[in-house]
């Protein structure tokens, strides 16, 4: 039994599904930030997937890419938790109602 | 055979982190449940022989990101579980679950009906490839040697961008938590007392 790169497809498409599904349920942001690290990790799933199944290095350059711009989104993400748990006890995104018109 | 069991393992462990993400009451454990399914994504690209790609997926995500989120969840004291059986918004998780179950329909749909060409699976989503044995694996460079040569020629612009990215988010970040200037941030909300 060989592993071919639609295993690895299909198996990125449910964790894709998966982080989706969790961002649109939860009400944590934190745990909404840790659905689209899930879907983040799924697309490099993918891009490897491909690179190796095309023969082409480009795949492997955007994880590089994907990674660094996760973890400048987590910074300001998490950054933003913060300041906004400094004015308000709990952490539901229900309540962050402050912006509607 | 070897190869077909190490992904079935890892997938499980990916699905079981992601799963874990997904229903775990409690922050802390949704972290540690993260954490599983990185590393188990990075056990994947060995499999794929991208080492280096393993190794940066265990150190930035497992070593830094998780990091953050557990600093943030312990330095704020949110540690606590959240009721997870209480729905506020009534169906939303039954409209949740359509729109994810959709989207694998649809990414499963691209992926196995077969494309223009009669090509079957990457090929068929992709087309051909512009840059094709650029990745020699079979050769004896290692993987990080081809991915510094296309990083630092094809994308060295990209790559001097991503530095510009990280150290704007930096400043950003340290903006945002900032505490001088928090008098401004107050907004009106319901039950305190504003003037």
């Amino acid at each position: 039994m060989e592993v071919t790169e639609t295993w690895y497809l299909v198996l990125s498409a449910l964790l894709f599904s998966m982080g989706l599904v969790g961002l649109l349920v939860r009400r944590n942001p934190l745990i909404m930030f840790m659905c689209v690290e899930l879907m983040l990790n799924a697309v490099n799933i993918t891009f490897v997937a491909f690179s190796g199944a095309l023969d082409d290095i480009a795949g492997r350059t955007a994880v590089f890419f994907v990674l660094v711009v996760a973890a400048a989104e987590v910074v300001v993400g998490l950054s933003l938790v913060v300041a906004l748990l400094r004015r308000r006890p709990s952490l539901s995104v229900d309540d962050l109602t402050s912006l509607r018109g | 055979m070897v190869d077909a069991i190490v992904f079935l393992v890892s997938a499980a462990i990916v699905l079981g982190g992601g799963l874990g993400v997904i229903l775990s009451s409690h922050p802390v454990r949704a972290a540690l449940s993260l954490i599983a399914s990185f590393f188990g994504v990075a056990v994947l690209f060995i499999l794929q022989e991208a080492h280096f790609l393993a190794l940066v997926q265990v150190v930035v995500y497992a070593g830094a990101i998780v990091v953050l989120f557990l600093f943030v969840i312990m330095l704020l004291g949110v540690d606590r579980s959240e009721d997870l059986a209480f729905e506020p918004l009534a169906g939303q998780r039954l409209a949740a679950g359509l729109i994810g179950g959709l989207v694998l329909l649809l990414i499963l749909g691209g992926l196995f009906l077969s494309g223009p060409g009669g090509d079957d699976g990457a090929v068929a989503l992709t087309g051909r490839p512009t840059q094709t044995g650029s990745l020699e694996l079979s050769g004896t460079e290692a993987d990080v040697d081809l991915l510094a040569d296309d990083l630092f020629s094809r994308n060295v612009l990209a790559f001097e961008a991503t530095a510009l990215l990280l150290t704007i988010a930096t400043v950003g970040a340290v903006v945002l938590v900032r505490n001088r200037g928090a008098e401004d941030l107050v907004v009106d909300e319901p039950g305190t007392a504003t003037s």
